[in-house]
């Protein structure tokens, strides 16, 4: 089995120990991944301003970047559903190498529970949890069940990280609410951005959250920015640097 | 102004955008449960999408089918293209019949035609009726929600309000005695009335007749007295079957309020004796809209509100800071499809969470109809130039990888060494309540490179250690309190 | 001008309709919703809505029920449409303007079927000279024969004919509002409160 890793480019430049955190937890579950060099960013944050234009050559690098492997794996579920749900508009219809890339696109979790077939997962993580539920993993990817939709699935995340011993997970009295980052969204709507990322940690805060994961990145980024201003005592991290911690 | 500036203004009083947000939510909550108790919730929310599309692929046999069936059963039908042919056409009637006092029940068409300020121009009394209209008409303001016009207001402001046109007693803010006042104050225009107007939440082809959905009474008393009753409908308002209505019947209230079914579902299918009803059929852009394969589904809508109490921005911006007469997520679509000058803001009030899309009782697919509008707005050259600027030149170094690595270093670098005032500077938009993440000595593929490198050397087939190096230089660098 | 309008409007719809999509089935058998016990459903949604459900063997026992509730007791002018449930106080021949029901107190009329799941009950015009009596009374009573429960709003469709009359209505207890600050008023413009008799042996 030939597999990519897919790093977003604010998580090479910003997050590399969540990186490095992936390819620790792939190696332990036995996948040697590659880590094509000529990768850069997929392109959501042009496509998610209206840019398409500007898009499209982001979208048309990462298939040939990507073509040729068997997965491309991404702890990250926004830039995995860009690439899923959000390429076809830049290929021409039937257009083989772009369908087989983007099929073959996963969401770390995904790959391990789907793939892998992760099922048991031996390691300790004492912590008290709170998983923030990224939205493009749970209403794009569906990774999980929202609290909208009266279909019940697995939620992937949470299940992984249930096989730790010793973890314990927040309550939460909003389950699935966005964090208010939304890219471009956090700058242009900087009240509503914040406002909204307040609300997430109070609710985090309130549950007794220690440990606050996710399964994408840019999230977290904007909760940690907000954290930190606000020094407060919650330890911030993505579900792969859990993962790696505890298991390694 | 831009919906940003205007959202920033209502968070300001952070009370007050926590109260409308808690309000809304606790709606929102209400129609999860009540949607938890039908087991076959996703299968009607199908299924009032399927009738949806096939009504629309198929509108216009729809409409000649409903104006026949209607004319047979004494129903007078009109047609308007414009908002204005729709107020003039109305005024017309009322005129014809000798009307001065009109009562109104809740009608997104009628606030979307601004009939209000053109029968009053022309000296008719216009009388909201629903409880919530009635208090942001006595106020003067605009509903700030099509379901909830008057949820951003508190009670106390309604004791104000009422205390000034309704006599009420000063300070009085208890919502039944508010409500009470109301329903006296109303009785008496209800029995004084010329005419009553309402809206249409469904209209029926095979029958040719119509449904009006009120929890207060207000749309049935309002047309029940008077001798003209004049009801106004978009043209999307249309169901083939009268069978139809079962299901969305079914999905509105629940998506709505979080109640079984709205107290009264009325279904008018002619004229009382001895007295004239009238619909009007209204364009006013739903037919361009029809034409756009991005943008039709959302002629699949309601007006049930779900996706406005789901909607993170606009629980705590406000319906006003949408400065529409639909505002939230599918407000964001309707607007600018129409207007995209004046509302060019409006598809980015939005972080595309998609929670509106999954409440949608009829499955508009509302945040990626938000996605597609923004490319619309960058291709009429409506984004600011600023952002289209930034985003050529981020494209431009994303897609050269060498450029990409060195504008990384650069970054990195600056932020680990530039002082602290000049990258927390007023322009500095994420910094404002936000730390920025801290700058890591190396990236991503510079640590992978040199683990592998390592690894090549030692020979070992072993996971190697080099990972966690990683994670645990970032344990004391960027947790909480470290700021 | 109206002609003119119509056909622009048609010709317009007509420039790119979307590709033709079947339009579901929906027997009223199901797979929709069904309760063990499709009464009890009932009275717990009713009341969860404000209104409150009257178990009785005949309509005479309705009408006692009555004679025991203050609200119709008190009630200066009554007027029911059901035979022998509560006397009517006017003579609704004589009433051409239905202005003049603005002081009705309590009204009795007829309900065709109930509807389980959300408490709605069928009403229309039929032999009721106003409609309004529906709305303009301080408080209501529908009768319905306890047979004429359905499951479901798809049962509830297929059991009346939707067009038969100029007006009918599902009517789901007693008119209310929320429109401040969320705060439940019973009471908003129609009845401030319902009463649903289910009538065991209906003779009519």
């Amino acid at each position: 089995m030939k597999v990519a890793l897919f790093v977003p480019c604010y998580v090479d430049q910003f997050y590399p120990q969540v990186g490095m955190s992936t390819v620790a937890v792939l190696e332990h579950f036995g996948v040697q991944v590659e880590f094509p060099e000529a990768q850069t960013c997929c392109g959501q944050p042009m496509a998610n301003s209206g840019c398409m234009p500007e898009a499209r050559p982001l979208a048309h690098k990462f298939i040939d970047v990507f073509d040729g492997y068997d997965y491309v794996v991404a702890p990250s579920g926004s830039c995995v559903s860009m690439v899923r749900h959000h390429y076809e508009e830049f290929f021409e219809h039937g257009d083989v190498r772009s369908a087989r890339v983007r099929r073959n696109t996963m969401e770390l979790s995904e790959f391990l529970t789907k793939v892998l077939g992760v099922k048991t997962i031996f390691g300790s993580f004492p912590h008290r949890v709170g998983i923030h539920q990224s939205c493009h993993g749970l209403r794009e990817l569906r990774l999980s069940s929202s609290s909208e939709v009266m279909t019940g699935r697995d939620d992937l995340l949470k299940d992984l990280l249930s096989q730790l011993e010793g973890i314990s997970f927040s309550k939460l009295s909003r389950n699935d609410e966005c964090c208010g980052f939304g890219g471009t969204f956090a700058v242009a709507e900087e009240a509503v951005s914040c406002m909204m990322g307040d609300d997430r940690i109070a609710d985090h805060k309130a549950a007794g959250t220690t440990v606050l994961t996710a399964g994408d990145m840019s999230c977290l980024m904007h909760l940690d920015g907000l954290i930190r201003r606000q020094k407060l005592n919650i330890r911030v991290m993505h579900f792969a640097e859990i993962l790696s911690e505890a298991i390694c | 102004m831009s919906h940003p500036a205007l959202a920033q203004q209502f968070t300001s009083d952070r009370t007050r955008a926590e109260w409308h947000d808690r309000s809304l939510w606790f709606v929102r909550e209400k129609r999860d449960r009540m949607a938890h108790g039908v087991p076959e919730w996703e299968l009607l929310r199908e299924h009032a999408s399927a009738i949806k599309l096939h009504t629309m692929s198929q509108l216009p046999h729809y409409l000649e089918q409903f104006e026949k069936n209607a004319a047979a059963r004494g129903i007078i039908v009109h047609w308007a293209e414009t908002a204005d042919d729709h107020n003039r056409i109305v005024y017309e009637i009322l005129q014809r019949h000798g009307v001065r006092r009109v009562v109104k029940s809740k009608s997104m068409l009628t606030e979307e035609c601004h009939l209000n300020p053109f029968l009053e121009k022309r000296g008719m009394e216009v009388v909201d009726t629903d409880l919530g209209e009635r208090i942001v008409q006595l106020r003067q303001e605009a509903p700030s929600h099509i379901v909830l016009p008057a949820i951003h207001i508190r009670k106390e402001e309604v004791g104000e309000c009422f205390h000034e046109h309704l006599g009420t007693e000063k300070g009085a803010s208890d919502p039944n005695y508010l409500t009470e006042a109301a329903r006296n104050h109303l009785r008496e225009r209800f029995c004084k009335a010329d005419a009553g107007i309402t809206g249409v939440n469904f209209a029926i082809a095979e029958t040719g007749g119509f449904v009006v959905c009120t929890n207060e009474g207000n749309a049935d008393l309002g047309v029940s007295l008077p001798k003209l009753h004049i009801a106004c409908m978009g043209i999307e308002k249309l169901l083939p079957r009268a069978s139809d209505l079962a299901v969305f019947l079914r999905l509105l209230a629940r998506s709505a309020t979080g109640q079984p079914i709205t107290t009264y579902s009325s279904h008018f299918h002619g004229p009382r004796e001895g007295c004239e009803l009238h619909v009007v059929l209204v364009d006013n852009g739903r037919s361009s809209i029809l034409q756009s394969p991005d943008f039709r589904r959302s002629l699949n809508c309601i007006r049930c509100g779900a996706c406005m109490n789901t909607c993170p921005v606009y629980r705590r911006s406000g319906g006003h800071s949408y400065e529409t007469t639909v505002p939230g997520p599918i407000g964001s679509i309707l607007a600018p499809v129409r207007e995209p000058e004046k509302h060019s803001s409006l598809p980015f009030a939005c972080t595309l969470c998609g929670s509106c899309t999954d409440v949608c009782p009829v499955k508009i697919d509302l945040h990626h109809q938000l996605l597609a509008m923004r490319g619309h707005i960058d291709a009429k050259h409506l984004l600011p130039v600023s952002k289209k600027l930034s985003m050529k030149l981020v494209s431009a170094v994303l897609s050269r990888t060498w450029l990409y690595n060195t504008m990384g270093w650069l970054a990195r670098v600056s932020l680990k060494w530039a002082p602290r005032f000049a990258v927390y500077n007023p322009l500095n938009g994420w910094g404002r309540q936000r730390e920025l993440p801290i700058p890591p000595s190396a990236t991503f593929r510079q640590m992978f490179a040199q683990r592998r490198a390592g690894r090549k050397s030692a020979e070992s087939g072993a996971a190697a250690p080099v990972a966690r190096e990683g994670s645990k230089s970032r344990e004391g660098s960027q947790t909480g309190g470290q700021a | 001008m109206s002609n003119s309008a119509r056909n622009a409007i048609l010709a317009k719809l007509r420039v790119a309709l979307p590709e033709s999509s079947a339009l579901p089935q929906l027997p009223a058998e199901g797979p929709w919703q069904k309760f063990e016990d499709p009464v009890r459903r009932f009275q717990e949604v009713l009341e969860g809505v404000g209104g409150k459900l009257v178990r009785v063997a005949t309509v005479r026992e309705a009408g006692e029920y009555l004679e025991s509730d203050d609200r119709w007791v008190k009630a200066t002018v009554r007027w029911s449409a059901v035979e022998g449930l509560g006397q009517s106080t006017i003579d609704m021949n004589a009433i051409p303007d239905p202005h003049e029901l603005e002081n009705v107190d309590f009204a009795v009329l007829r309900g065709g079927l109930g509807v389980a799941e959300n408490a709605a009950v069928w009403v229309t015009d039929e032999g009721l000279r106003h409609r309004v009596l529906f709305f303009i009374p301080q408080h209501l009573a529908l009768a319905i024969p306890a047979r004429r429960i359905v499951h479901n709003m798809h049962e509830a469709y297929a059991a009346v004919q939707v067009s038969r009359q100029a007006f009918s209505c599902f009517i789901s207890g007693p008119s209310k509002t929320a429109d401040i600050e969320q705060s439940l008023v019973i009471g908003a413009h129609g009845a401030r409160s319902l009463i649903v008799f289910l009538v065991e042996e209906w003779e009519h």
